[in-house]
This record gives C-alpha cells, structure tokens and sequence, in this order.
C-alpha cells in the first residue's frame, strides 16, 4: 500500500476522530497544536507515523502505566460514587470478585438504600462471589448503613470494605452533602484505613463527566475513576481530558455485564482503541 | 459554566461590525466558529454540527440585518430558529390504539433510565384517568423484576411478571393479553438494557415487537450522552423502527446535545423527558426549550 501525506486534510480526520471520541474540542485542539510541533520536530512524512505520535501523546496524558484497585494496605474501605445508572453496582459486584480472586477477603455495603430494589440487586452480586452485604432497610440512614458496615468489617477482619452509593447527580446539593458526611464517619471511624474513593464514568458520557469528576471532587478525595460500558461503540475519551486537566487517573474499565468483565487499565490499550 | 454566553462571545467576534449592514462571509465564518464550539460543547455530534453550520452560514450570508438587533442577535436567531426547525416545533404525543389496550415498548442502553420511565409514564396515565399495567420482561438485569414491583407498588399500578425463566418475547404477550383480561388500557413493557451492537439482544427486541405490534417503540436516551447518541439511536431505529425518543436526566446541567443528533439521524419526535428519579417526574418534552438549553442561553 502506498501512504498518505502529512497534510491538513490529515490533521482535519485525526481532529476529527478525537472528538467523535468524547475527548472535547478544547483537549482535541491541545493534543492537535502539540502534533504538530512534534510531526515538524520529528519531520515526520508519513501518515501512519503520524497516527503512531498521536497514540504516544494520548498515552502520555494518561500516564503510562497499567493500573489497578489493589489496596496498599489493609482494611480498605472504598467508596463508589456517580451519577445515576452510570454502573456502580454492576462494577462493585465485578470489582468483589476480582479483589477475592487476588486472595482479599471482601465486603460489601448496602449504601443505597434510595433506589427501588438497590439492595436486592448488590445482594444479588454478593451471593454470585459469596461475599457478605451489610444491608438495612430501603430508606435507611445511609451513613448508618456505612457506619455499621465498617464495624463488622473490623471485627470479621475484612481486608477490603466497598460501598454502594446511591446515583446522584452533582447538582444535587443536599445528596452530595450526604457524601460528605459518610467520608467523615468513614474517617472518624477508620483513620488508618487505606480509603479510596472511586467515581464511576459511563464511557457514553459527553462533556458533562468533567462537570461531575469537579463536583464529586468538591465533596470527596477522589482517587481514582472506573470507566464502564466501553463494549459498546463509545470511546470514552472523556478520560484524558479528566486525566489531564484533574489529575484523577482510570484505574479499571468495565467491558460487559458479567462479573468478568472487569479489566485494569491499560493506556496503551485504551489508546489503540480510540484511534 | 463553559459558555454561559454564547451570546456574550458572539456580540465579542462582532464588536468591530457596528450599527447595521449586511452580514459578510468572513462576519459569518467568525461567528460559525463560536456556534460550532457551542453545539460541541453541548455534546451535538460533530458530523450533525458541521451540517448545521453549513446551513446556518448559508442562510446567514448576505442577509440584511435588522433594525432592532445587533448583527450577533441576527445569527442567533438564525442559529435558534433553525435548532427549532431541526429539533421539531411542537410537542408529540403517544400513539392512541383505536383498540385498547395500546402497547407502549420500552427499549435503550443499559442504565438510560428505562425502568424509571416507564413507572413516570404509568403514572402520568393514571392521573389522565387511564388504566396501564406494567410489564416486567428485563429477565437479566439483577433484581430487574423487583425494581418494577417497587415503582408499581408506590403508584398502585399493577405490574406483570413470569419471573427471570421465561423469555421475554413470551413475557411481553402474556403481558398483553393479560391486560385485555384485567381491563388495562396500556400496557407498557420494561426491557432489558442492551447495547445496539449486541446482535442477539436486538433480535429478542425484534421479535417482541413483531408478536405484540406496539403503537410506540420509545427509545430511553441519556440526556448526558456524547458523540455515540447517534450511532446508538441509528441502530435502535434501523433495527426496530421507533417511533418516539424519551430523554432522561434533563434535571442534571447537561447541555444535552445528544436530543439534536438523534432528532438529526432519526427524525423520531421526543416524546417526553425525564427530570428527577421520582415518579413524578415526568415532562412533554419542548423542543423549543431544548434548543435554549443547548446554547446555554
Ligand atoms: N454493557 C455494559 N453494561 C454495564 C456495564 N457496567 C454496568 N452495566 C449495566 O448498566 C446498568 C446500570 O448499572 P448499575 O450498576 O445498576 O448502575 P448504578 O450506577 O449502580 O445505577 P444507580 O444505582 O441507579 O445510580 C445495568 O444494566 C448494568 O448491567 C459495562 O461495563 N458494560
Ligand atoms: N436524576 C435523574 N435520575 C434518573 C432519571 N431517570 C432515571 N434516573 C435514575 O437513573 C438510574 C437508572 O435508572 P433505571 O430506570 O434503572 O435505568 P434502566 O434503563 O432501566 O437500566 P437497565 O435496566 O439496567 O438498563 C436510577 O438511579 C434512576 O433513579 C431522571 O430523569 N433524573
Ligand atoms: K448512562
Ligand atoms: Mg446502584
Ligand atoms: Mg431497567
């Protein structure tokens, strides 16, 4: 095959394919003036060069490494946190059985006691890796639901504590309040934990996801982001700009519905898949 | 928020062109690029944004600017008007069956928020005076069937289920004739979430709408949704031929773009909106409204 010029038609299809991604025209136009230089520094000519510097810039922005959600040191206690019907549940379930899977004894708090049958879903997810949910009833006191699940974890010696949340969407004002005060107990009730709050992204989410990655930000330390639904056709190229501009990195990728479908993040990987 | 002001930056990229005139093509082609931001901003697919500025410059050229606007007004009524026409200008409403009951399908991507819908949906026809029966055929989604029970029993509307064994095709029509023996005069059918790729799950979708003939086939939208609505809604439509959108999470900050790409790509009218997680929270959707939203004006 014979290659294509280096030429603005070019750039115009790579700008193109970066915001068909979700990655939004501000980032998209960073990453393209930063192409650029280096396609006039490296004097690159050929197309498939320039597609190969362009893979290298997005996995520097995201940071070159595989990542994951194994604790530094035990008990863990994570929070999962997003807006609604973003996969919380479904990744807390998947999350469970890859922690016990790595040799961590698991649990699991009912903190959504909100949604119509939120609990009986989570416990569906802890009969499928027999791990224990803490649960009350629905329309419980999350923060007491919280509260008691950290004390059983303590006594049952439990390396790993994960908590459901309640979808909420930043505007909320009062439900992000409520995530304040469950980090305090959380705190107040664990200070030598390894804590990790996690925000969970739906790939398909446009430029909204760095309005929610700011607000949950307001309420919580967030350590980290899993980024689901990325079977489907969506990019999830929110990410970078994310990644970039707040410093929060991916630490898993949800690719399906089953417990199984949970991957640590791979830039590489994830980069081959945008382009 | 990112741009409060569309109407602020393009009064800014036409601050040289004072009083009234005629709009050259380079005043056009600065204020494009303002939009074009915009409706990026706003998550409106990008080959839908470069086909609406290419109508929104056409008309826009040349045109004599009005008395009573500054030549930024002037695009902006152009760039509302023609949001307007594409996005619709009145309200839908829901296919009636000349024979009850009349069937209403519930379809989308995992977590759109089609379950809640369709308990906002049975409870905006109770308070119409109707009779609708819920009908539970998501056997995979974890407790599915309970959530559904949960929302029915809050609005005191029946809900039918076979349990997570049975398929849904055959859910779906025991569902229907159910309704005919208990009097209901909708019947609104919950499906599983699924992925438009998923060649399987569209199948069973096929094949539901096949055996039970639904006057609407409702597509389940988040209103957060980026670039891929429009692959999304495309392969929902060719495969099942909708007939109205649903957007939810409107009560978010979400410009919501994806309603213009989908309304683009289909041409299917929205039918309603989602605002809230309560069951109340259900509005007929505006398309004016939502090209205001877009714009962030
Ligand atoms: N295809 C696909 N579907 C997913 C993935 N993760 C979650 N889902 C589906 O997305 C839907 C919503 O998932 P949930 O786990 O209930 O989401 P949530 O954030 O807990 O929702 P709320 O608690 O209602 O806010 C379910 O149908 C899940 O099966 C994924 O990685 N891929
Ligand atoms: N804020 C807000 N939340 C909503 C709205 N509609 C639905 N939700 C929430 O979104 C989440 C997902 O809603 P579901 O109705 O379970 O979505 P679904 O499409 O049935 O999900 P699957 O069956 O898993 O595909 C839940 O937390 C709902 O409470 C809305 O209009 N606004
Ligand atoms: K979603
Ligand atoms: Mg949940
Ligand atoms: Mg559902």
């Amino acid at each position: 095959s014979f290659s294509r010029p280096v030429d603005e038609e070019l750039l115009e299809e790579l700008e193109e394919a970066l915001i068909m991604s979700d990655i939004g025209f501000q980032t998209t136009t960073d990453i393209i003036n930063l192409l650029r230089k280096r396609i006039k520094e490296k004097k690159v000519s050929d197309a498939e060069e320039v597609k190969k510097l362009l893979k290298e810039i997005i996995i520097e922005l995201l940071g070159n490494e595989v990542r994951n959600i194994l604790p530094e040191k035990t008990l863990a206690v994570y929070m999962v946190v997003g807006v609604n019907g973003v996969g919380k549940t479904t990744s807390i379930g998947k999350m469970a059985a890859y922690l016990k899977n790595k040799g961590y004894k698991v649990m699991l708090a009912a903190g959504d006691t909100f949604r119509a049958a939120a609990i009986d879903q989570l416990e569906v997810w802890g009969n499928r890796s027999g791990i224990d949910v803490i649960k009350h009833q629905e329309g419980a006191d999350p923060a007491a639901v919280i509260f008691d699940a950290i004390q059983s974890a303590k006594a049952k010696k439990i390396d790993v504590l994960i908590c459901d949340t309640a979808g909420r969407l930043h505007n909320k004002k009062n439900l992000m309040e409520e995530l304040r005060k469950i980090n305090k107990i959380i705190e107040r009730e664990c200070p030598d934990a390894y804590k990790q709050t996690l925000l969970v992204l739906d790939a398909t989410t446009g430029q909204n996801a760095t309005i929610q990655a700011k607000q949950f930000m307001e309420v919580s330390d967030v350590n980290g982001i899993i980024l689901t639904k990325l079977d489907g056709t969506a990019k999830g190229g929110i990410v970078i700009a994310i990644n970039n501009e707040l410093k929060i990195p991916v630490k898993m990728i949800g690719v399906g519905e089953g417990i199984e479908d949970l991957q640590e993040f791979d830039p590489t990987a994830f980069a081959n898949a945008l382009l | 928020m990112a741009f409060e002001g569309l109407s602020s930056k393009l009064q800014e990229a036409f601050k040289k062109l004072k009083g009234k005139g005629k709009l050259t093509e380079k005043d056009v082609k600065d204020a494009m690029r303002e939009v074009k931001l915009a409706l990026l901003e706003a998550d409106v697919n990008y080959k839908v944004v470069k086909d609406f500025i290419n109508t929104v410059s056409e008309r826009s050229v040349g045109q004599e600017v009005m008395e009573s606007l500054t030549p930024a007004q002037h695009v902006i009524k152009i760039v509302n008007e023609e949001l307007v026409t594409l996005m619709g200008k009145t309200e839908s409403k829901l296919n009636v069956s000349s024979m009850p009951p009349t069937i209403i399908m519930f379809v989308g991507l995992q977590g759109a928020g089609k379950t809640t819908m369709t308990g906002k949906l049975a409870l905006y026809l109770k308070k119409h005076n109707k009779k609708p029966l819920l009908v539970a055929a998501d056997v995979y989604r974890p407790a599915a069937i309970k959530q559904l029970q949960v929302l029915g029993n809050q609005i005191d509307v029946p809900v039918f289920s076979l349990g997570d064994k049975v398929s849904p095709v055959d859910i779906a029509k025991a569902g229907v004739e159910n309704a005919k023996k208990i009097g209901a005069d909708y019947v609104i059918i919950d499906t599983a979430g699924r992925l438009h790729i998923d060649e399987q799950l569209m199948d069973e979708l096929k094949n539901i709408k096949e055996a039970i003939n639904p006057n609407d086939i409702m597509l389940v939208v988040d209103a957060m949704t980026g670039q891929d609505a429009v692959n999304v809604a495309e392969q929902f439509n060719a495969s099942l031929d909708i007939t109205g959108v649903i957007l939810t999470k409107l009560d978010g900050d979400t410009r919501g773009g994806a309603a213009l790409s989908i309304r683009a790509v289909t041409g299917k009218p929205i039918k309603f909106a989602g605002v809230g997680e309560k069951l109340s929270d259900l509005e007929v959707f505006h398309p004016d409204r939502m090209a205001s939203r877009i714009l962030g004006m």
